[in-house]
């Protein structure tokens, strides 16, 4: 390896030091307008009316738009087409967009807005799951599927219920994980404008061209082939940006109709009730064991808040459950899900999608069955390891998984088995474990087109352009981009360009989602750079006089012994022989085994294995928890560039400890004279609590590297899998400090100090949901696990599970 | 009427003149006046710190700071860091050690970043933590940046002692 695997500045790192790297909301254009979309006071009503006159003659406005503007319904995934870009008449959370002003600036765009006057019916507010379950009515949504739940999943691999019957242990215990939101320092933007030839272009910070280009086309019915989407370098994601947004159906229809460009950028607040984050889930885990230590089979039922709208929940709410299987040999599994419409802002993906919040429940509920055996709570995963290529009890094809080296790693440098239930009151150790997709198996919408495509341009100059539809998130993707066509084509990674995630200009990439982009970009560029490393080294090969098989392609140089052409002329060569040099490569991941109906979540080409131990400090008289250090260890299967994996590993710790200690997406109500509207509680900066660089503990990161044959050189994802064990062993480590148990997320000091409080009076030390509400679950489609027989199909169908849907 | 107003200041060391809506922030007459969009806003409330720049070499956030109070006053933002194509210690350490990974931050950090250097030749880690607490970053972790201003110090203090050893008589 010449390129990969060592240190180095990313190829688009000289722009982001500079200040030149361009933002959405950096983009200017000649007559540009301001767009502001006024957003409901009411957490739930119908609209009775709207008066635009004011607002329209407000000096300096030049267009106004309501619900009437926009017909056609949209929404991320084709079962969920549920959001109008403005609601016409029914708005479900407080922050549901329904006008927009377009003004010579924002200040006048924002002044005519509280001029549009709005009266609204309100109807009754459902605020929680448990509203949902009770109320049936007013449904939040005419096509959910039993009054206000959205969806219901139920699924059983092998008698779950017999196992648990046969098992020495059956542990019960449940979990909530409260909602939180992405955060990204960048807000919202989108401009857009018609071109010369009278098309629209949409500049977005969105993490999604591909899915956005396809929404506008259909919600503003225009051709596909005059709508171009170009995804603006984003000022960070997190799964913030993956829904197709409101502003930018409304902000692209404002430029079609006035003929210039118009730019919308959200406000702070704005983005807090936009939201499609972490959903708040209640679970329920009973898991059997045996006396040694063996997994025999686990029941899981989660209950999810979904929000307002349907977003990605449908798939969130599978991600609640899919992933159980792929880090312990689980022999038998049933799993029941409900997701639920609130009238809170939507819910979606966030890092993690879905799995973070039963991964807590999983890692914190075997840290109690390690206690209980009287096992160390490493000894433990590792005796239950999946092993290499298994299939699991839901039919998800694992390869490589390199979990006993990271757990073998972070147990020697946290010096964990000399410290481990040995440190002195306060102090404390915690572990736990985790695994992620590499890019989801299934696109979003149903198609057998490649889920990622790579084009290449090279000329006799030996430039070399990359082209694809991949988005730049702060990831890193356009590095790992000229980073892999650099080692095939033994050139460096700065001589080549990338041209990325613009829909007119590039082959289509899904996006930057599911952790996907490195495989399937990546096994993309590959292809595509091999066919041109083929083609030179035929050119090559002539001049050289030596067999094209025979020649090295390093260093910028063409050779072979002391033979040797640079990369410039060797593509001269090849542009004399075979004409103009392009080629195109594409991916698309192998078919997964599973057969039955809602097997499309989960399925990924690889997964990556994560453990990591936290230390924690609990004053006692405070509740006040302090994390000094953490140690991590992520299979990244291969390391493209260390700084940008490493990077991304200590970025999952500081996301998944600011999860574990503070963050929370939560609501109020306000007096019944302001409405009795359902607001959030803290949407600023300030007061929505994130870690500081002062919290921030030292990082211990260790990549481990166990190459998966279907991944690009053996690299796997990095970027959400290492949150993922973070918030148990947190949860782990204050029970190692203090010996209370709080099982539900953020752990705060109030929490800790009522656990400790009722551990002093002899009570359960314990904090966390204490019942779990009857959920009509569907009876379960039931397909047999592989070494029970089973082909990967269904033997009973569920009434419930007729809908295929894609993954995220 | 005259609607906007006039000022006149020195920017990235030139001296500079501009005229713009009276209620403007420094933030937003540097983004939208003068159209230096490397310096970014990710709340307009004084949270983020992505606005901070220098005002007379002290940090600011330029989204509190009305763009009226800065009569006469030096600005610095990210766009006049580098020496001409050279890229300043800090954002050529930020660059090669990972502190920018989407880059939104970035800039606000930097300049924050350069203030202390400039106070203290080689700050302790805590000081750095201390310097950079009103800059959120969502992506790195922090771990990275607080390497790289370390990293920066140690350049920008072996190019001092060079500079010292050339002038020196002997």
């Amino acid at each position: 390896m010449k390129v990969l695997g060592k240190p180095r500045r990313r190829v688009d790192g000289r722009a982001k030091v500079t200040g030149q790297t361009r933002f959405a909301d950096d983009i200017v254009l000649p007559r540009m307008l301001h767009m502001k979309l006024l957003r409901s006071s009411h957490p739930h009503a119908l609209i009775e009316s709207i008066d635009l006159e004011k607002a329209k003659a407000y000096p300096g406005v030049h267009l106004v738009l309501t619900g009437k503007d926009f017909p056609v319904t949209f929404g991320i995934l084709p079962v969920s087409q549920d959001e109008y870009p403005l609601a016409p008449e029914h708005v479900r959370y407080v922050g549901d967009p329904l006008a927009a002003v377009v003004a010579k600036d924002e200040q006048t765009a924002a002044e005519a807005l509280d001029l549009i006057e709005v009266r609204y019916k309100p109807l009754a507010t459902i605020s929680s799951p448990e509203e949902a379950l009770s109320n049936p009515e007013p449904r939040i949504h005419a096509y959910s599927e039993l009054g206000n739940i959205h969806r219901l999943q139920a699924f059983e691999f092998g008698d779950a219920e017999e196992a648990l019957a046969k098992s020495d242990h059956v542990f019960e215990d449940l979990f909530f994980y409260e909602g939180n939101t992405h955060l990204p320092i960048e807000q919202h933007a989108a401009v857009a404008a018609m071109d010369g030839e009278g098309k629209l272009t949409l500049w977005s910070s969105t993490q999604v061209p591909h899915y956005v280009h396809r929404s506008l086309a259909r919600v503003l019915q225009l051709p596909a082939s005059h709508v171009r989407v170009i995804a603006t370098p984003n000022g960070g994601g997190f799964g913030g940006k993956c829904d197709v947004c409101n502003h930018e159906m409304v902000v692209a229809k404002a430029a079609v109709l006035l003929g210039r460009p118009v730019k919308v950028c959200l406000n702070r607040e704005e983005v807090f009730y936009m939201h499609r984050g972490r959903h708040p889930v209640l679970m329920k885990y009973r898991t059997g064991v045996t006396q040694d230590g063996k997994l025999t089979g686990m029941h899981l039922q989660t209950l999810v808040d979904g929000g307002g709208y349907g977003s990605y929940g449908v798939a969130s709410t599978f991600y609640t459950g899919a992933l159980q299987t792929v880090t312990y040999e689980m022999p038998r599994y049933k799993f029941e899900a409900a997701r639920v419409f609130t009238n809170k802002p939507p819910c979606g993906p966030k890092r993690g999608h879905g799995t973070p919040q039963p991964r807590f429940g999983q890692e914190v509920q075997l840290d109690k069955i390690a206690e209980k055996l009287g096992m160390d709570p490493a000894d433990l995963r590792l005796k239950n390891i999946l092993k290499a290529n298994a299939l699991t009890a839901n039919w998800l094809k694992i390869g490589s998984i390199g979990l006993a080296e990271c757990i073998r790693q972070v147990v020697e440098r946290s010096d964990w088995k000399r410290r481990f239930r040995k440190m002195p009151s306060g102090k404390g150790l915690g572990l736990a474990c985790g695994s992620y997709l590499c890019g989801a198996g299934l696109p979003i919408y149903w198609n057998k087109m490649p889920q990622s495509g790579v084009q290449l341009l090279v000329d006799r100059s030996g430039q070399v352009t990359a082209f694809c539809g991949a988005t730049e998130i702060g990831q890193g993707s356009d590095d790992v981009l000229a980073a892999i066509i650099a080692e095939v084509l033994g050139i460096d990674p700065f001589d080549i360009r990338c041209v990325t995630g613009d829909t007119g200009m590039t082959p289509v990439d899904l996006g930057s989602y599911s952790s996907r982009v490195t495989v399937m970009m990546g096994n993309a560029a590959i292809q595509a750079a091999d066919k041109i490393r083929q083609l030179v080294a035929e050119a090559a090969g002539e001049q050289l006089g030596v067999s094209p098989e025979r020649l090295s392609f390093a260093n910028g140089k063409v050779f072979f012994e002391n033979h040797s052409l640079t990369f410039a002329e060797a593509a001269g060569f090849a542009e004399e022989k075979f004409g103009t040099l392009g080629a195109v490569g594409s991916y698309r991941p192998p078919r997964s085994p599973g057969r039955y109906k809602g097997a499309g979540v989960g399925p990924s080409p690889a997964y990556s294995y994560t453990a990591c131990v936290v230390e924690a400090e609990v004053d006692p008289a405070t509740g006040w928890i302090t994390v000094p250090k953490v140690w991590i260890a992520h299979d990244i299967g291969r390391t493209i560039n260390p700084v940008l994996a490493r990077g991304q590993v200590e970025g999952s710790v500081y996301m998944g400890l600011s999860e574990a200690l503070m963050e929370e997406q939560v609501f109020r109500r306000l007096p019944p004279k302001l409405s009795g509207a359902l607001v959030h509680k803290i949407p600023s900066l300030l007061e929505y609590k994130s870690l500081t660089s002062l919290d921030m503990p030292e990082v211990d990161t260790v990549l481990v590297e166990d190459p998966d044959p279907n991944c690009p050189f053996g690299a796997k994802e990095a970027g959400q899998g290492p949150l993922l064990p973070v918030m148990p062993a947190v949860a782990n480590a204050i029970y190692d400090a203090v010996g209370v148990r709080i099982d539900e997320l953020p752990i705060t000091p109030d929490k800790v100090l009522r656990a400790l409080e009722r551990k002093g009076k002899g009570e359960q030390p314990r904090v966390g949901p204490d019942h779990f509400p009857s959920v009509p679950y569907p009876e379960p489609v039931v397909v047999p696990p592989p070494w029970e027989g089973g082909d990967g199909n269904a033997v009973r169908d569920s009434e419930k599970s007729k809908t295929k849907v894609g993954a995220a | 009427m005259q609607r906007h107003q006039h000022l006149s200041l020195t920017l990235n060391g030139e001296p500079a003149e501009v005229s713009f809506a009276p209620y403007k922030t420094l933030l937003e007459v540097l983004r939208e006046d003068l159209g230096l969009t490397g310096t970014k806003h990710g709340c307009e409330l004084g949270e983020c710190g992505a606005c901070a720049v220098l005002v007379d070499g002290e940090p600011k956030l330029s989204c509190l700071v009305l763009a009226l109070e800065c009569e006469g006053k030096a600005i610095d933002t990210v766009e006049g860091l580098a020496d001409g194509a050279k890229l300043h210690p800090l954002q050529a350490a930020f660059a090669d050690l990972g502190a920018a990974q989407c880059g939104y931050c970035t800039p606000g950090i930097l300049m924050t970043a350069k203030a202390l250097l400039e106070k203290e030749k080689a700050p302790s880690r805590e000081r750095i933590k201390e310097a950079i607490s009103g800059n959120l970053c969502r992506c790195t972790g922090y771990q990275q940046i607080f390497e790289a201003i370390e990293e920066a110090a140690k350049r920008l203090g072996a190019e001092a002692a060079q500079r010292m050893n050339n002038e020196s008589p002997r």
